[in-house]
């Protein structure tokens, strides 16, 4: 193949366990985005990752026509820009705040969901109770009624941004034995949930559970292995 | 015209500051009502259930929340004045990415200048100081962080400049000598009168944190 032929425009730099980048992959392929996507070890980072991504040396990374953008949600709000096609935000701007406002907490209050399987005793309980936190102020506060999705009869980047109460809470909470998610104390969560899941592109493309299940035990193992030396 | 424009908001904190800031950039003329965070009011409950936190905007009656939103949405409304984002995609991008980043880290890691003693201090000056460097080298040569213009990543940061001095007092160490190019930046922001009129004053704001600190009951 020439050279010409194998650059690829868009590059995506992700790890397959990693909610953040299941967030990228979800917006480019429902813009229809060609993409070339690159699997990184994250015990071993790659040059072109520790180049373009100096600052935070995480994934997602999103390349672009050579420029690397770094953070998530940064990466898909360049992705609305650019390719503004099945738009993911709402265009009104009170909307759009609104959205950005959900997708800030998503932000903020995602990493409780990991910290349940890299902790345990009182760290973890306090873990579960931000989790709890989380999904009472979406049940709440952020999901209507007689609403889908958060972007209404179609998803976007509000639910998007919440994959990780989506799909990984799921797995992990059951993993470490604990009862968070309950469906009778949230029935429009639950319901969400099943809707979001149901969405061809993303049930087409979601880590295999069992896969998940191996890789999050080794990793307990590890950390609390490390913890008490 | 736009409609009214309300802002919640409590006078030390670098979050209602930089809402401060935008509406004074772009000229938009607002009420201003003070929280009392420890006794919070009805109104501020009302607009923000989710975080009970300040600062809230309110326009025409709707609240928005979280202070870069709130930017954002002011750049967005009244565009057509004093931008605050550029208009190229990925030089956009990189603004998002750079205020993301002051969120992410400098409101815990001076947090945690003022909150230890000791061994547990130095560590937290030495990445308080880490994370202004890496500021600095964004910023390189350029008088704004958006370029020849104050933009969004000023905005975001700046409002931390009137803290330096509580950290500095707390910490007893000096910022303008481990970071000389950002404390030029930040004098530089401070010749602005929609900066120099929405910091709060450095004296008072180490007065607030002498009180913060004996309230956690920290020496």
């Amino acid at each position: 193949m020439a050279e010409a032929e194998a650059e690829s425009v868009v590059k995506l730099l992700g790890a397959w366990l990693s909610p953040y980048c299941y967030r990228v992959i979800w917006a480019l392929k429902l813009k229809a985005i060609p993409y070339e996507y690159i699997e990184e070890d994250l015990s071993a980072k790659s040059p072109l990752l520790l180049q373009s991504n100096p600052v935070h040396k995480k994934v997602p990374v999103l390349i672009h026509d050579g420029k690397p953008i770094s953070e998530s949600t940064v990466i898909l709000r360049y992705i609305e820009e650019i390719w503004p096609q099945n738009p993911l935000l709402p265009t009104d701007p009170y909307e759009k705040a609104v959205a950005l406002f959900w997708i800030k907490f998503a932000d903020d209050k995602s990493p409780s969901i990991s910290k349940l399987y890299r902790s345990d005793g009182e760290e973890q309980q306090q873990a579960a109770k931000e989790c709890w936190e989380m999904l009472e102020a979406m049940e709440e506060e952020g999901l209507m009624e007689g609403k889908k999705f958060f972007g209404g009869d179609e998803i976007n980047m509000v639910d998007i941004a919440f994959c990780s109460v989506a799909h990984w809470l799921g797995v992990i909470q059951d993993f470490a034995g604990l009862k968070i998610l309950e469906p009778h104390r949230f029935p429009k969560l639950s319901s969400w949930i099943l809707n979001f899941k149901s969405v061809p592109m993303i049930k087409e493309n979601l880590p295999d559970t069992d896969k998940m299940i191996a890789l999050l035990k080794r990793r307990r193992e590890m950390l609390l292995a490390a913890k008490s030396n | 015209m736009e409609g009214g424009v309300v802002l919640l908001d409590f006078w030390p904190s670098m979050f209602g500051m930089r809402v401060r800031i935008a509406l004074a950039e772009k000229e938009i003329k607002y009420e201003y009502i003070e929280q009392d965070l420890r006794n919070k009011s009805d109104l501020l409950l009302q607009m923000n259930p989710v975080h009970k936190k300040i600062p809230v905007l309110v326009h025409n009656g709707k609240p928005i929340c979280e202070s870069l939103v709130q930017v954002q949405y002011i750049d967005e409304v009244w565009k057509n004045q004093a931008p605050l984002l550029p208009a190229d995609p990925y030089k956009r991008a990189t603004a998002r990415f750079w205020a993301d980043f002051v969120d992410k880290k400098m409101y815990d890691s001076g947090s945690r200048v003022w909150k230890t003693k000791g061994e547990e201090q130095e560590a937290a000056k030495k990445e308080f100081i880490g994370n202004l460097k890496l500021l600095e080298g964004e910023l390189g040569d350029n008088l704004y962080f958006g370029g020849d213009g104050f933009g969004y990543v000023d905005v975001a940061l700046v409002p931390f400049y009137c803290w330096f001095y509580a950290y500095e007092q707390c910490g007893n160490f000096s910022i303008e000598a481990e970071c000389p190019k950002l404390i030029a930046w930040a004098k530089r922001c401070m010749q602005k009168e929609s900066v120099a009129k929405s910091l709060a004053d450095p004296e008072k704001v180490y007065g607030f944190l002498l009180q913060l600190k004996k309230a956690y009951g920290i020496e």
